[in-house]
């Protein structure tokens, strides 16, 4: 079990004791873990044992209660939301959250253009975003639905769509909510191929997934949580390899 | 605006072709709005004479303002404020105030201060006061939105209401400001209503280019991914609580122009021409014309005036009921639209 170090050159992201409750319920509880730099690493746990908490504290989405995340060696007792792109990282949802009432081509222009204020009043798509936004469109399969509404997507091109907009954000670390759940043979062949690539590009990805098979085949390091606490955390075949994980996941 | 470049092509296609005005018509709910209405709008003006039109039109063009403004924090950014008429009230009581060279000393009332400024001079302090405001209300109203923002801007409203109503020593309360000015500048006077309509007309024009140039930009981009979920345009990079009070404040400061012209044509402005009702019949504009659509919140302008004053001339209708039946019939309207066209006339979204 690897200690947190601060150690931004292995790592990309390190928690150190974070916690966050939502009354009496401890989702993370005082969780330590460190996320390896390069490689795919997946978080798996039961319902509710605090992986989804896990990502919305890392992405800013909630206030930290207790305890520092570190990014890229860098200390932070708060993460602010509209930050973590400069941070380097971003993220996907569990459930989609694609901006539904613009059309598809917006859905990626948006997170290309200008973040201050007055030059974005003055700025119309540049070449070089609408280059990105087709690259993008392209590798999702999704150039031809470019004018359809989010909404009128089918579930698995939403999912498709949403995960394009995180690799639309030329960021270190992604964050990806359960990218798997709900989707086709197809489609799923299709995100492993994006992370994968991601992967050989030299970024990092977290994610969650509760489907075994994909978990053995896609991740290099595996964390295991239970009741907002680490059970084990390591290399995944390693992790896989023990008793306990065995006993209590993979329903032997 | 709901007229994309294609759609343009086909519309000139069908102008040279033959025939093709009818593939184009069929089944196109749009077009067939913009027709009608505008039909309806030659229509009316040509049966009730230039004189009336001018009238309706000045009516329509200050309207119209305050719709397509509020349309860029109603339909674009989704802030579904009732709170607009405030800014519409703030611009209109500054120019009162400043312009007005009334006294008052027959009446039992507090004498307020004259000052006896020129239109032009006037406005941009009623433009720029309501910006203020906007700026200081809107840091507030940041943290609501949904059905508590609609109640926040709605005590917005309230407490503007009472403040044009009560501070009598500035706007004389219910009495109203008589002999507001009319725009002047150099040897041009707008006090003619051909003048005044046209001088409207270009303010609309100005607001409605203003509009088109944020929605198109960049800024009104993230506008509509905030509309359609804030936190997740946050975690994309953007102080979403920046965009909205720009534009906030952008719209109130057009509401206030939209006030000061509306004091100078009527010459006479008291409390009740800003009341809720007025802000909600704002809102039941923008969206009777769609939102996120400024040809929609003109187009809908359009409707209302013309329903609002057609309904004058229904000839089946004894006259002490026809204000009464023109709120009814418009109501009536709404539910209807509401029930088969969501989106408005013009529009693509709901809120």
């Amino acid at each position: 079990m690897s200690t947190p170090t601060g150690d931004g050159e292995r790592f990309a992201l390190e928690t150190i004791e974070v916690a966050k409750h939502f009354g009496g319920v401890h989702a993370v509880d005082g969780l330590s873990v460190a996320i390896p730099r390069g490689k795919i690493t997946c978080v798996v746990g039961p319902n509710g044992s605090g992986k989804s908490t896990l990502i919305n504290l890392l992405s800013g989405m909630l206030p930290l209660d207790d305890g520092i995340v570190v990014v890229d060696g860098v200390r932070l007792r708060v993460v602010r939301p509209h930050e973590t792109p400069g941070l380097g990282i971003t993220r996907t949802f569990q459930d989609v959250r694609l901006f539904d009432q613009i059309s598809v081509w917006d859905n990626i222009m948006v997170v290309l253009t200008e973040r201050r204020l007055l030059p974005a009043l003055l700025e119309r798509g540049k070449s070089g975003q609408r280059e990105r936004t087709e690259q993008i469109l392209r590798s999702v399969g999704m150039w031809e639905k470019r004018r359809s509404l989010a909404m009128d997507l089918s579930y698995g091109q939403r999912k498709l769509l949403e995960i394009g907009r995180a690799m639309a954000l030329n960021v270190n670390t992604y964050l990806f909510d359960e990218p798997f759940a709900g989707l086709f043979p197809q489609m799923l062949e299709r995100v492993k191929g994006l992370m994968r690539q991601l992967r050989s590009e030299g970024r990092t990805i977290l994610f969650i997934s509760h489907n075994m098979d994909i978990v053995r085949e896609l991740s290099d390091h595996l964390i295991v949580m239970d009741s907002g606490k680490l059970l084990t955390e390591g290399d995944a075949e390693e992790v896989l390899a023990q008793p306990e994980v065995i006993e209590a996941y993979l329903g032997v | 605006m709901s007229v994309n470049p294609s759609e343009a092509a086909s519309l000139l296609r069908s102008v040279r072709e033959p025939g093709a005005f009818a593939r184009l018509a069929r089944g196109n709910l749009e077009l067939w709005v913009n027709l009608v209405v505008i039909t309806w709008a030659v229509v009316f003006a040509i049966w009730q004479g230039t004189g009336f039109a001018i009238t309706l039109g000045t009516v329509f063009a200050i309207w119209a303002i305050l719709a397509v403004s509020l349309n860029l924090v109603v339909g674009f950014t989704g802030l579904l404020s009732v709170g607009h008429i405030g800014f519409f009230g703030i611009g209109a009581y500054t120019v009162a105030i400043l312009t007005s060279n009334a006294q008052y000393e027959q009446l039992r009332t507090e004498a307020i201060p004259t000052f006896g400024w020129p239109f032009f001079a006037a406005l941009p302090v009623g433009i720029v006061l309501a910006g203020l405001t906007a700026i200081a209300v809107g840091t507030v109203f940041n943290r609501f939105r949904d059905d508590i923002f609609v109640l926040v801007s709605f005590g917005f409203t309230v407490i503007c209401f009472n403040v044009f109503l009560n501070s009598r020593g500035l706007t004389r309360g219910a009495f109203g400001i008589h002999e507001i000015a009319k725009p002047e500048i150099g040897g041009w006077s707008f006090g003619s209503e051909v003048a005044f309509l046209i001088l409207a007309l270009v303010f609309l024009a100005i607001v409605v280019l203003i509009s088109w140039f944020i929605v198109s930009s960049s800024f009104g981009r993230v506008l509509t991914a905030i509309r359609e979920d804030e936190r997740a345009t946050e975690v994309f990079g953007y102080q979403v609580t920046h965009y909205k009070l720009a534009v906030w404040v952008i719209s109130a400061m057009m509401a206030a122009a939209a006030g000061g012209l509306f004091a100078s044509w009527t010459t006479f402005i008291d409390p009740n021409s800003f009341i809720l009702l007025e802000s909600i019949l704002l809102v039941s504009i923008v969206i009777l014309g769609g939102l996120a659509t400024i040809w929609g919140s003109i187009l809908g302008t359009m409707v209302f005036v013309l329903l609002e004053e057609g309904m004058r001339f229904l000839p089946f209708l004894p006259d002490e009921y026809v204000g009464q039946a023109r709120q009814v019939i418009l109501g009536v309207l709404l539910v209807l639209l509401m029930l088969f066209r969501p989106q408005g006339l013009l529009g693509r979204y709901k809120l």
